[in-house]
């Protein structure tokens, strides 16, 4: 295929825009632990970002997009991202830049599961789980919706990553968060964030760069890639609109919680975001404020400690948006509403089956881990707090 | 009158406060303090040698009531605050020779 300037400078554009994603995580959950725990949190954030940058083009990128084994995995023929050149072949965009676009969707992955062990996390044992979680849950997945696997040639929809993306890191936050147990003292002291600006700032680089997330995975600068703008934002907004409001029935309208409808907005817009008009990003979003807002409620109920709600956000509102774009597509191709219930069972089936996996194989990797080198730091640190016991450092002294 | 100065573990306060409101206590004055005991802090073990956190966080809690009711004062905040570990904290009790309410100018004495 030619090269197309226009698309490899949007995508060029989009790179940037969702790398800045990874320490927006990072300051979004940073603000909302205990101050012994900020810096911990964020380079956490940071830390993923490394890792899976070098896993990725050493095999990640291989094991995702390398030529299909079975649906299941991708082979090595990219490795060291050996024959990954300049030039475009499969699209309009040099394929070197195809593999840095997918790499920071990677990275992000990973940082957005760390909620599940915040504030209790040893940091040496977070780089091995890190490293073996994106190759043994992240690349498979990637490789099943995007990388010619089981899922894209069953015609499993997902624009930008609601399976691959938000079902994989929600769960398997929810599944090691099971493992590396409660953090000391959840349910009977108060655990409070603490400082909301530095999470609404989180926030804000989250929205932002989630133009570059949905509208770049268009991989065109064109009109797609516009309708994919529009319903992001779209869906953003209702979001954050109907969380807000649900919150206030309870209680004072909480920004975090605005800005939390805002994300699962744009978690349940994610795999839709190239196959839906206007009207239906607003239903899309305006219901995953809800269904999030209720699972968060549902979580703490149970008393998991699945500290920072990725699993309510982007696991529960990555499995609505895989089911409503099949329920909802009308651009491109069709689903329920438009005549057409194959695609709302098959990205229902893709969904569970993601769900499924990212839960069973982050639990089992956990547990090994967990029971070998262990993930979990002693009472002393997790008490004094991550910052000092794990990086020596204080946010402020 | 007596002043009631706790030294408790933050995460307590909450439960503190809970406590002393049961017994009917509400006023109160908190500052957020570090310090350490006998134990001189915490240190933590590593393989290539020691962290030693010596001052930890805590919360300093100021409570004047009259002289009679100094023990239950003392017993809220004991049931408030007590975890069983090391670090669970000190209360001290210092009398107090008056006390004047700025606005109206009251001089309140036992």
């Amino acid at each position: 295929m030619t090269l197309d300037s226009g698309a490899t400078a949007w995508i060029l554009a989009s790179t940037c825009l969702v790398m800045l994603m990874t320490p927006g995580v990072g300051l979004f959950y940073g603000g909302l632990v205990r101050r012994k725990n900020v810096i911990s949190m964020v380079a956490l954030a940071f830390l993923s970002y490394a890792l899976v940058s070098v896993q990725w083009v050493f095999c990640g990128y291989s094991f995702a997009f390398g030529s299909d084994v079975g649906g299941f995995i991708g082979a090595l023929d990219f490795i060291g991202l050996s024959g990954v050149g300049m030039e475009a072949t499969n699209l309009p965009i040099p394929d070197i830049l195809f593999a840095a676009f997918q790499l920071v969707f990677a990275a992000l992955t990973l940082a957005i599961l760390t909620s599940g062990v915040a504030e209790r996390i040893r940091l040496s044992a977070f780089v091995v789980f890190g490293l073996l979680w994106t190759t043994l849950v992240y690349d498979p997945l990637a490789h099943w919706a995007w990388g010619g696997g089981w899922a894209a040639s069953l015609g499993a929809l997902d624009f930008a990553g609601g399976t691959v993306v938000h079902i994989s890191s929600g769960f398997g936050a929810l599944a090691i968060a099971l493992v590396i147990g409660k953090r000391m003292g959840f349910g009977e002291n108060s655990i409070e964030p603490h400082n909301i600006p530095m999470t609404l700032l989180g926030a804000a680089l989250l929205w932002f760069g989630w133009f570059g997330f949905n509208a770049g995975s268009a991989i065109a600068a064109d009109g797609l890639a516009s309708n994919a703008f529009m319903v992001t934002n779209t869906a953003a907004a209702a979001g954050a609109l109907t969380w807000l409001l649900a919150s206030s029935i309870r209680g004072k309208p909480s920004s975090v919680g605005m800005v939390s409808g805002a994300i699962a907005g744009l978690v349940g817009i994610t795999p839709a975001a190239g196959f839906v008009d206007v009207p239906s990003s607003l239903v899309i979003g305006g219901v995953a404020g809800l269904i999030c807002y209720g699972a968060l409620l549902w979580r703490l109920k149970k008393g998991f400690d699945e500290s920072l709600d990725a699993w309510a956000i982007h696991g529960v509102g990555g499995l609505w948006g895989a089911i409503a774009t099949g329920i909802f597509a009308s651009v491109g191709k069709t689903g329920l509403l438009a005549g057409n219930p194959y695609q709302f069972g098959i990205n229902t089936v893709d969904a569970l089956i993601a769900v499924g996996y990212a839960f069973v194989v982050t639990y089992i990797l956990a547990m090994i881990i967990h029971k070998t080198i262990g993930l979990r730091v002693s009472d002393d640190e997790e008490y004094v707090g991550l910052d000092i016991s794990q990086h020596g450092e204080r946010a402020r002294s | 009158m007596r002043l009631i100065k706790a030294i408790i573990k933050p995460e307590r306060l909450d439960a503190v406060k809970a406590a002393l409101e049961e017994a009917g206590f509400f006023g109160m004055t908190i500052t957020e303090v570090q310090g350490r005991g006998e134990q001189k802090g915490i240190s933590l073990q590593y393989r290539g040698g020691t962290i030693e956190v010596d001052l930890i966080p805590k919360i300093e809690m100021e409570v004047l009531v009259p002289a009679d009711k100094v023990n239950e004062v003392i017993e809220a905040v004991k049931k408030g605050a007590y975890t069983g570990k090391i670090g669970d904290g000190r209360i001290f009790i210092i009398p107090v020779e008056e006390s004047i309410k700025i606005r109206t100018g009251e001089v309140i004495r036992d």
